[in-house]
């Protein structure tokens, strides 16, 4: 009797003791998921502010001063164009 | 003596203890006992939430889940507005404690002077914002200069990269991410993310360790897709403030619109505002002017009369009309043509735009008839695009209608439209007789119009409008290299109190390819006064040099030649219409 009350002791030791550590585990892994998403909302963020820096690059006024400015382009005059017809031989 | 030692020896008899002592000790222990129990059954079931309130407290913390509005979106998914989170400082002068090398420190991070600094702090209040709406980083740095009663807050900031040139359909968002002007404001519902919140345990360290119950998740707002095509958004703007410099204009308005879809492609306005600094802005200037604002539209209303006429069978494209010589009575009343013509078709009056001819025409309809399609083609009511503000026009009831001002609203006067409803009523004449709805957010391509004349009847007029736009017409600077293009200039005085003035409103409408008509013009041109003020002169060039860019950049096939412009030569009269 007395022996198999020492057993269920030691088991309940031993459940006790695994309970704290996978607590522990537990709030570790919880943090870094934390840490992760906190990361994850920060990269959002700056996702959003390239769009932002990228769309503020490609505005069409800013495009088209430079390729009229520093490129020297110009829409070709009526003599400069042919007009492929759709669907006409190469 | 033994008597006496006996005596001596015998024990004194010890003082009885009274009988109550021991249960007295016991009861009182047991007291004690029973107090202890009582405590604590007190604790454990009756003041228990109070005291779980009280560790929660210590340990447990409610963050506060952002929830970022939604990102507006041109048609083919270009920014147009984005939230970005920023900070604000703000402090309680009261508390604040900091030496002057920390002063120094925060002044030099906020981009102003110790002196600049120490008067906000001592104005007197007990709370002032330092800074509002500063980069994240910034703010990091003040975090870690650690001054005493000074904190920062989240918030988000809006940015427009497209700037001044889409404003007016945008709008903007206010302190708070809440939308205050135009689209930002009527779609705040989509928009507008609700934040949510969680219960958490926080370590020592301050991170958070366990959630405590139920996330409420935060509701993010959601994008949203306009019908706006930002090339060609750009492009309108350009040219429309081109235009209204170079003729010394009040102000000015152009719409684009698809054909087949009837969305909005582009919508711009003159005069306009930087919604990314839009604080110091004057109301006036935030007006959506081509939705909030009327004007009469002059001729740009006749090929409706003649639509009228056309449908109802009162006349053929070819029945002549004398509009000699250039005046017509209608009661006291006098119409006048700026240049007499003589007998002229159907297919004439809307070339050469004659007053006279739109008028007998129209006096030969019953005004039922004429206000049924006007009403029909969305004069008079909201062109319901999901704007705030959108007004709908002035189209009075038939029956109130005399002789003279049936006449006059022939030709456009005596009712007013704003200038989307105006591109959006010659979607009859560039459809088959369908009216489309106008919108400004994105749709699944074309959609069915509601019928507003026969197929036979749009064709007819389509071929007038055509013909105003070649030499003989009234508007050969709306040609367009390499495409076929119909459209009808209006020039109209301004009414102001009770009478018609000198200032004029000038104005284009126009479509093309005319063999498959995809885009729609307008362009109304307020008050130009650098000479010339006919709508032929002011803004069909406007409309020629958009909707040629505008069809090229979207690669429309051409449908006329490359040399296809005639222009009239420099020397011929100007023949206008008033």
């Amino acid at each position: 009797m007395v022996r198999v009350n020492l057993l269920l002791l030691a088991v309940l030791v031993l459940c006790a003791l695994s309970l704290v550590t996978s607590r522990h585990q537990a709030r570790k892994l919880f943090v870094e998921l934390e840490r992760e998403q906190a990361k994850a909302r920060a990269y959002d963020t700056e996702f959003g502010q390239l769009q932002l820096e990228q769309s503020t690059w490609a505005m069409p006024a800013r495009i088209e001063k430079i390729a009229r400015e520093q490129l020297r382009m110009q829409v070709p005059g009526p003599a400069r164009i042919e007009v492929v017809p759709e669907g006409a031989p190469r | 003596m033994t008597g006496v030692s006996a005596s001596l020896h015998r024990a004194a008899p010890m003082p009885a203890l009274p009988r109550f002592r021991a249960p007295l000790v016991f009861g009182m222990l047991l007291l004690l006992f029973v107090a202890l129990a009582g405590r604590s059954l007190y604790l454990q079931w009756i003041d228990n939430e109070f005291l779980q309130g009280q560790g929660i407290s210590r340990y447990g913390r409610t963050i506060e889940v952002p929830a970022h509005r939604g990102r507006i979106v041109d048609r083919s998914g270009e920014p147009l507005a984005i939230s970005t989170p920023m900070k604000s400082i703000w402090a309680f002068p009261g508390q604040v404690e900091m030496a002057p090398g920390q002063l120094a420190q925060l002044a030099r991070a906020l981009e102003t002077t110790p002196a600049a600094l120490t008067k906000k702090l001592e104005d007197g209040s007990d709370f002032v914002f330092l800074a509002k709406q500063i980069p994240p980083d910034v703010a990091e740095r003040i975090a870690t200069l650690k001054i005493k009663g000074i904190h920062d807050q989240n918030e988000y900031r809006r940015f427009y990269p497209a700037g001044e040139t889409m404003s007016h359909i945008i709008g903007f968002t206010g302190d708070r991410d809440v939308g205050q002007e135009g689209i930002e404001l009527t779609q705040q519902e989509w928009l507008g993310g609700k934040p949510g919140s969680r219960r958490v345990i926080i370590n020592r360290r301050g991170e958070v360790v366990e959630d405590l119950e139920a996330i409420k998740a935060p509701q993010a707002g959601r994008d949203l897709a306009l019908a706006i095509d930002t090339r060609l958004q750009y492009l309108a703007f350009r040219e429309l403030k081109a235009a209204v410099d170079a003729n010394k204009a009040k102000a000015g308005g152009l719409v684009i619109l698809d054909v087949q879809s009837g969305e909005i492609l582009a919508l711009a306005n003159w005069p306009t505002y930087n919604p990314n600094a839009h604080n110091r802005v004057a109301r006036d200037r935030m007006r959506n002017r081509a939705l909030t604002d009327v004007f009469e539209p002059g001729s740009t209303m006749k090929p409706f009369t003649i639509a009228s006429a056309l449908e109802s069978g009162h006349v053929r494209p070819d029945t002549v009309i004398q509009t000699a010589p250039g005046t017509f009575n209608v009661g006291p009343n006098t119409i006048h043509d700026a240049h007499p013509n003589g007998a002229l078709t159907v297919e004439q009056v809307i070339q050469k735009s004659s007053n006279v001819g739109a008028a007998k025409i129209a006096l030969s309809l019953p005004s039922a008839t004429m206000w049924q399609t006007l009403s029909d083609a969305g004069f008079g009511t909201p062109p319901n695009t999901g704007f705030p503000g959108e007004v709908a026009g002035r189209l009075r009831p038939a029956k109130t209608w005399k002789p003279i001002e049936q006449a006059t609203m022939a030709y456009g006067h005596g009712l007013s439209v704003n200038l989307v409803q105006l591109a959006r009523a010659y979607t009859v004449f560039a459809s088959d007789g369908e009216l489309k709805p106008a919108t400004l957010l994105k749709g699944g391509g074309a959609v069915a119009g509601r019928p507003v004349v026969k197929p036979e009847t749009a064709i007819a007029v389509r071929h007038m409008l055509e013909l105003a736009v070649q030499p003989g017409g009234t508007a050969p600077k709306a040609q367009v290299r390499g495409y076929r293009v119909a459209g009808k200039t209006g020039t109209a005085h301004k009414l102001e109190g009770r009478g018609y003035t000198n200032k004029y409103v000038a104005s284009f409408v126009g479509f093309a390819p005319v063999s498959n008509p995809r885009l729609i013009v307008a362009v109304m041109i307020d008050e130009p006064s650098a000479g010339a003020h006919f709508g032929g002169e002011v803004a069909a060039p406007v409309f020629s040099s958009v909707m040629g860019s505008a069809l090229r950049t979207l690669g429309t096939p051409p449908d006329a030649p490359q040399d296809n412009v005639i222009l009239p030569a420099e020397s011929a009269p100007v023949r206008e219409e008033t």
